[in-house]
C-alpha cells in the first residue's frame, strides 16, 4: 500500500485550514469548509510510434466555501499562505453577502458524523509519477509498434493520461481528512484506409483507478488486445453495411458502461431531477415524485451507486463535504429506488428520500471549483448464476453483438439516446457471423432497459468508465466507473449511419 | 510560509535565466493569470456563485539543435521562487531524456509587447453591478408569473505572458463573458444566450423578456414526426454545428486520412469546392468584438500545434472562401508535412458568412411556408468522421413555422447531420451576427454566424424531452 505523498503532507494544511475557518466564523459564517488540493497530471501522446507530446502538470490551490446568512459563498486561490487563506474566507463571505438578496432558499446541510484527521488512499500499486518518463515512452512505443507493423494499419495513435490527486479537507464541524487517489486512462487507436473509406479501431481498456501496473498487465491483457486490433480493423474496413431495422442485441460491457452512464448515472442525480442542471446538461425524467414507483427497466435490472468499489474512478474515502463513501441501490428489480445526493439535497428532501443522510456525492474537480453533486460509480449488477456472453448470444436468432464505445449522445431529460461502438458482429442463429459497419443504436431509456431480457453472470462483469464527464457551470470534469455484465436486449432500433448522412 | 510569489514577468525572466544556467539550449515560459467570477441560478433562486483566481506556468525547455532538438514541458498552477527552479530543472531533464522532436523548429524570433510590464488584469463580482440587480428583478418577475428561470453568468479575464530565450516578451489580456438563461413554464422551455466582454451590454430583464416571448410561442403545441424538414437554424444553432467543423480543420489529421477534409486516396481536400454557395469561414485575432490571442500558444504539440511555435504571429486566415476549402490548421511542422506554403495555427474565433446575405432569423421565418425554427442544439458528437456526421438534439424551443409566422411549439428531435453537407445544401441565409453556441459557448464563444435555412434537415427521431 503506497503512502500519502510526503511533499503534500509537508504543506501547511492544518495551518491554512485553521486560518480560513476561523476567519469565516469570525465573519459570521454558520458553516465553513476548506480544501487544499494538489492534482498532478501527465499526458503522453505518440503518433506512429513517435513521441508527439508529453506534458506534466500540477494544479495546486486552496478553496473556502461558507454558508453565511443561509447563502453559499465560495472563493479559491493559489498562494499557500495564511494571508491568502484569510482573504479567501473574506471573499467567500463577501460573495455570500452579495448573493443574499437574490437567494430565495436558506441553505441547510444534512448532519454527518465527524471524522477527525483521518487518512484514505485508493487502491493502486505503482504511482505513475514514480516511473521514469523514458520507461513509459518505451513501453508505449513498443505497444504502438506492435500495431503499426501489422498489414492494413496506416497510422497508430497512443494516448495515456495519468492523475495523482491529493486532498486535505477540513470543516467547521470538526471533520478533517487527507486523501490520495490515482487514476489512469490509456487509449490505443489504429487507423486504416480502404479504397473508398477510412475507419479506426480503438482499444477497449477502460480508464481505471489503478497505477502504472495497469499498463504492464495488471487488470488488462494488453498483449491479447494489441495482437487483435489490426485484424479487427481489417475486418471492419471490409465489413458489409448494416441493414437498418429492429434487432435483438447483446451489448458487451465495453459498450454498455456508457449507456449506463448516460441513461442511468446522470438520470439518477437528484440535482438534475430538481432542476439545478436545467440550464446546462438538463434535467431528468426520473423525477423525485416517482421514487419507488417508476418502472425504469425489466425485473432483471439492479443498479447500485457505489463510492467504495475497488479501482473505481469515483471511489473515495470521503467526498468534498466530509461524507464517507457508501454503496446503495438506485434501481432494484427494475424500479427506481434511490438517487445520488449531497448534504444539501439530503437535508431538503429527507422526507421523500426516507433518510437524512447524504450518500457522499459532492465533488469538485479541483480547488478552483465548487463541490457539486457528482456521480458515484453507478453499476449494473450481474445475475449471481447468470449466463456467459456466448450463452446470451446463443439466444439470438438474428441480431447484433456490440463491443467497445465510440459516439454517444442523449437528450436533456435522458430519454432519447444514440450510441455507436468499435465493433458490431452480426448474430445469425445464435452465433457470431462477421462484423458489420455503419451501426448505431437509438432508443428511449425506459424502453431500452425494459427490453433487457437477461444479464450475464459475474464472469462477464467489467468495470468501464470515463475520465472526463462534464457537468455544471462553470464546467467541471469528473471521473467515474461503471461496472456491468454483458446483457441481452430484444427489439432495439438499429440505424445505418451512412443512410443517416443521406448517402 | 516563506515562499515568495513571483510576478509573471519575474517568473519569465528568472525561468529563462535558470534554464540558460542549467544548460538548456532554448526555453519558452508561458504564464497565464486567470480571474473569474460567476453567478448560477435555478428555480428562481441563486444556487452557487464564486470568484476564482488561477495561475499557470508552463516551462518548455529545449536541448539539441535543428531537427535533433528535444523538448521538455512542465506545467504548474502555482509557482514560487523555490518551485520555479524545480520546474525548470524538470523541464530540462525531461528534454534530455526525450528523443528529438519531429516538430522541432527554431523558436520564434523575439518581439516585445509595449504593455509587457503591466500587471495581470482582474475581474471581480463588481462586474455584475448592473446585471445582478436586473437578474434579481427577473427572478422575482418570473416567480410572480409562475415561470422558472435557470441560468449562468460568467466573466473572466485571462492575461497571458509569453517569454522566450529568443527575445519574445508578449503580453495580452482578454476579457470574456457570457450569459445563458433557460425559462420554463408548466409545459415548455425556452433559451437565450449571449456573449459579452464586460456585462455593460447585458440586461437580465431584456433576456427574460425574450424568454417570455418564446414561451408565448408555445401557446399552441403541435406534434411533428421525425423526418427531413425545412428547418431554420438561427445563428446560435449554426454556431453549435460550425464550431465542430472548425475543430475538424486539423491539417495533419486530414493529410493522414482521418477527417472529412481528407482526400480519397491520400492528401487533403484543400482547393476542393465544399459548397456551390459563396460561403466563407474566416478567423482573425483582431476581429472587433471577437478579439482573440494574437499569437500562437501551445502547451503541447499535436496535429496543428507545436510547442516550438509559441509566439508565432496569428494573422487573418480564410479557411473556406467562396465555398472552397482554402486552408487547414497547421503548425510550421505540419505545414511542411502537408506541403502548404505557410503555417496556419488555430485562432480562437471564427466568422461564418455568406456573400450578399442579409436579414435576420425573423426574415427567414417570414419567407418560409411550412417548416421548423430551432433555438439551439445539444449533446453534439461525431458519429462518422468521414462525412463529419454529427448527432445531437434540439432543446428548449422548437417551433412550427406556417405561412411565414411562428404558430406553435413542436416536440424535440434527435438529428443526424453533417455541417459540411449543410454548407452545401442550405437554400437561404441571413446576415452574419455575433452568436453564442449553446453547447460550446462556455469554451469557445468568439463566433459570428448567419441564420440558415436547410431544406431537408434530418430529424432522425422524436425526443420526449421537454
Amino acid at each position: 500500500m503506497p503512502d500519502i505523498d510526503a511533499a503534500f503532507l509537508a504543506l501547511p494544511r492544518q495551518e491554512l485550514a485553521a486560518a480560513a475557518l476561523h476567519r469565516a466564523r469570525d465573519l459570521g459564517a454558520t458553516f465553513a469548509e476548506f480544501r487544499l488540493e494538489r492534482i498532478r497530471s501527465e499526458s503522453i501522446s505518440l503518433r506512429d510510434s513517435v513521441l508527439e507530446s508529453a506534458k506534466d502538470d500540477e494544479d495546486l490551490g486552496l478553496a473556502v466555501r461558507v454558508i453565511h446568512d443561509g447563502t453559499w459563498g465560495f472563493a479559491a486561490g493559489v498562494a499557500l499562505t495564511v494571508d491568502e487563506a484569510v482573504v479567501l474566507a473574506e471573499q467567500a463571505v463577501n460573495m455570500a453577502q452579495v448573493s443574499r438578496p437574490i437567494n430565495a432558499e436558506t441553505i441547510e446541510l444534512a448532519d454527518e458524523p465527524v471524522y477527525d484527521d483521518v487518512t484514505w488512499i485508493s487502491s493502486y500499486e505503482i504511482d505513475p509519477f514514480s516511473v521514469p518518463r523514458a520507461e513509459k515512452v518505451a513501453l508505449l512505443t513498443d505497444y504502438s509498434d506492435r500495431v503499426l507493423k501489422a498489414d492494413g494499419v496506416a497510422h497508430v495513435s497512443v494516448h495515456v493520461a495519468t492523475i495523482h490527486e491529493c486532498k486535505y479537507y477540513a470543516n467547521s464541524a470538526g471533520t478533517s481528512y487527507t486523501q490520495q487517489r490515482v487514476r489512469i486512462g490509456p487509449t490505443i487507436t489504429a487507423h486504416g484506409v480502404a479504397e473508398d473509406r477510412f475507419d479506426s479501431m480503438s482499444s477497449t481498456a477502460p480508464p481505471a483507478g489503478r497505477g502504472w501496473e495497469y499498463m504492464t498487465g495488471t487488470g488488462w491483457n494488453w498483449d491479447d488486445e494489441l495482437a487483435q486490433i489490426p485484424g479487427w480493423l481489417a475486418e471492419k474496413l471490409a465489413a458489409p453495411s448494416v441493414e437498418a431495422g429492429t434487432y435483438d442485441v447483446v451489448v458487451d460491457p465495453s459498450n454498455l458502461w456508457l449507456t449506463i452512464h448516460e441513461s442511468i448515472g446522470h438520470a439518477t442525480e437528484l440535482d438534475r431531477a430538481l432542476g439545478y442542471e436545467a440550464n446546462y446538461a438538463g434535467t431528468s425524467f426520473a423525477t423525485l415524485d416517482q421514487l419507488g414507483t417508476l418502472k425504469y427497466g425489466s425485473p432483471v435490472m439492479h443498479v447500485t451507486g457505489d463510492r467504495t468499489a475497488e479501482n473505481g474512478l469515483s471511489t473515495v474515502g470521503f467526498d468534498d463535504e466530509g461524507v464517507a463513501g457508501q454503496q446503495w441501490d438506485l434501481v432494484k428489480d427494475g424500479i427506481l429506488v434511490g438517487y445520488q445526493v449531497d448534504r444539501r439535497m439530503a437535508k431538503k428532501n429527507e422526507d421523500v428520500l426516507g433518510t437524512p443522510r447524504s450518500n457522499g456525492c459532492a465533488y469538485a474537480d479541483s480547488s478552483g471549483h465548487i463541490p457539486i453533486q457528482r456521480m458515484a460509480n453507478v453499476s449494473l449488477q450481474p445475475a449471481a448464476d447468470g449466463p456467459s456472453t456466448e450463452e446470451l448470444i446463443s439466444r439470438v436468432r438474428n441480431g447484433i453483438y456490440i463491443v467497445g464505445d465510440k459516439s454517444w449522445s442523449i437528450d436533456m431529460q435522458r430519454y432519447n439516446f444514440q450510441f455507436t461502438g468499435q465493433r458490431f458482429y452480426k448474430i445469425t442463429d445464435g452465433k457470431l457471423d462477421g462484423q458489420l459497419r455503419d451501426v448505431a443504436y437509438q432508443a428511449t431509456t425506459t424502453d431500452f432497459w425494459g427490453s433487457m431480457e437477461a444479464v450475464g453472470g459475474p464472469q462477464t462483469y467489467v468495470l468501464g468508465g470515463a475520465l472526463n464527464c462534464g457537468k455544471a457551470e462553470p464546467s467541471q470534469s469528473g471521473a467515474v466507473s461503471h461496472g456491468c455484465p454483458s446483457a441481452l436486449f430484444r427489439g432495439v432500433r438499429i440505424l445505418n449511419t451512412t443512410q443517416e448522412a443521406g448517402r | 510560509m516563506t515562499a515568495v510569489q513571483l510576478t509573471p514577468q519575474d517568473t519569465v525572466e528568472r525561468g529563462l535565466a535558470l534554464a540558460a544556467a542549467e544548460g538548456a539550449d532554448d526555453c519558452v515560459v508561458l504564464v497565464a493569470e486567470t480571474s473569474s467570477t460567476n453567478l448560477r441560478w435555478a428555480n428562481n433562486t441563486l444556487t452557487t456563485n464564486g470568484a476564482m483566481r488561477g495561475s499557470s506556468v508552463t516551462v518548455i525547455a529545449t536541448v539539441g539543435s535543428g531537427e535533433g532538438t528535444a523538448a521538455g514541458v512542465i506545467g504548474r498552477s502555482s509557482v514560487t521562487e523555490d518551485t520555479l527552479r524545480e520546474i525548470v530543472s524538470a523541464a530540462i531533464a525531461t528534454a534530455r531524456a526525450a528523443g528529438p522532436a519531429e516538430d522541432a523548429r527554431p523558436l520564434v524570433d523575439g518581439t516585445a509587447s509595449a504593455d509587457w510590464a503591466l500587471e495581470p488584469e482582474e475581474t471581480t463580482v463588481g462586474v455584475y453591478e448592473k446585471f445582478a440587480p436586473s437578474l434579481g428583478e427577473s427572478l422575482k418577475r418570473a416567480a410572480a408569473e409562475k415561470r422558472r428561470l435557470y441560468g449562468f453568468a460568467n466573466h473572466e479575464v485571462v492575461t497571458l505572458y509569453v517569454g522566450s530565450s529568443t527575445g519574445l516578451r508578449l503580453r495580452q489580456a482578454l476579457p470574456r463573458g457570457y450569459v445563458s438563461s433557460t425559462g420554463k413554464n408548466d409545459a415548455h422551455s425556452a433559451w437565450v444566450g449571449t456573449a459579452t466582454r464586460d456585462f455593460t451590454d447585458v440586461d437580465a430583464l431584456s433576456l427574460d423578456t425574450e424568454l417570455t416571448r418564446r414561451l408565448g410561442w408555445a401557446g399552441r403545441t403541435v406534434s411533428v414526426d421525425a423526418g427531413r424538414h425545412p428547418t431554420i437554424l438561427p445563428p446560435a444553432a449554426v454556431a453549435d454545428l460550425m464550431t465542430y467543423l472548425y475543430w475538424q480543420l486539423d491539417g495533419r489529421d486530414a493529410f493522414e486520412g482521418q477527417t472529412v477534409f481528407s482526400k480519397s486516396g491520400g492528401g487533403t481536400r484543400i482547393g476542393d469546392t465544399l459548397s456551390s454557395q459563396p460561403v466563407n469561414l474566416h478567423s482573425d485575432p483582431a476581429l472587433a468584438g471577437l478579439e482573440a490571442f494574437a499569437f500562437a500558444v501551445a502547451r503541447s504539440s499535436g496535429g496543428s500545434s507545436s510547442v516550438f511555435d509559441n509566439g508565432l504571429t496569428l494573422t487573418a486566415t480564410d479557411w473556406i472562401r467562396g465555398g472552397k476549402l482554402e486552408h487547414l490548421m497547421t503548425s510550421r511542422y505540419t505545414a511542411d508535412l502537408i506541403d502548404v506554403p505557410t503555417a496556419t495555427p488555430g485562432i480562437e474565433n471564427y466568422v461564418l458568412s455568406v456573400d450578399g446575405a442579409t436579414g435576420t432569423t425573423d426574415d427567414l421565418v417570414a419567407g418560409l411556408d411550412n417548416g421548423l425554427l430551432l433555438t439551439c442544439l445539444w449533446y453534439i458528437r461525431v458519429v462518422e468522421p468521414q462525412t463529419l456526421l454529427l448527432t445531437g438534439l434540439t432543446r428548449d424551443g422548437v417551433y412550427l413555422v406556417e405561412n411565414g409566422e411562428v404558430t406553435g411549439a413542436v416536440n424535440n428531435f434527435r438529428f443526424n447531420e453533417s455541417p459540411v453537407d449543410l454548407l452545401a445544401r442550405f437554400t437561404a441565409a441571413g446576415a452574419t451576427v455575433p452568436s453564442f453556441s449553446r453547447e460550446w459557448g462556455d469554451y469557445f464563444s468568439r463566433t459570428a454566424t448567419p441564420p440558415l435555412l436547410i431544406p431537408d434537415y434530418n430529424m432522425s427521431s422524436v425526443s420526449q424531452a421537454s
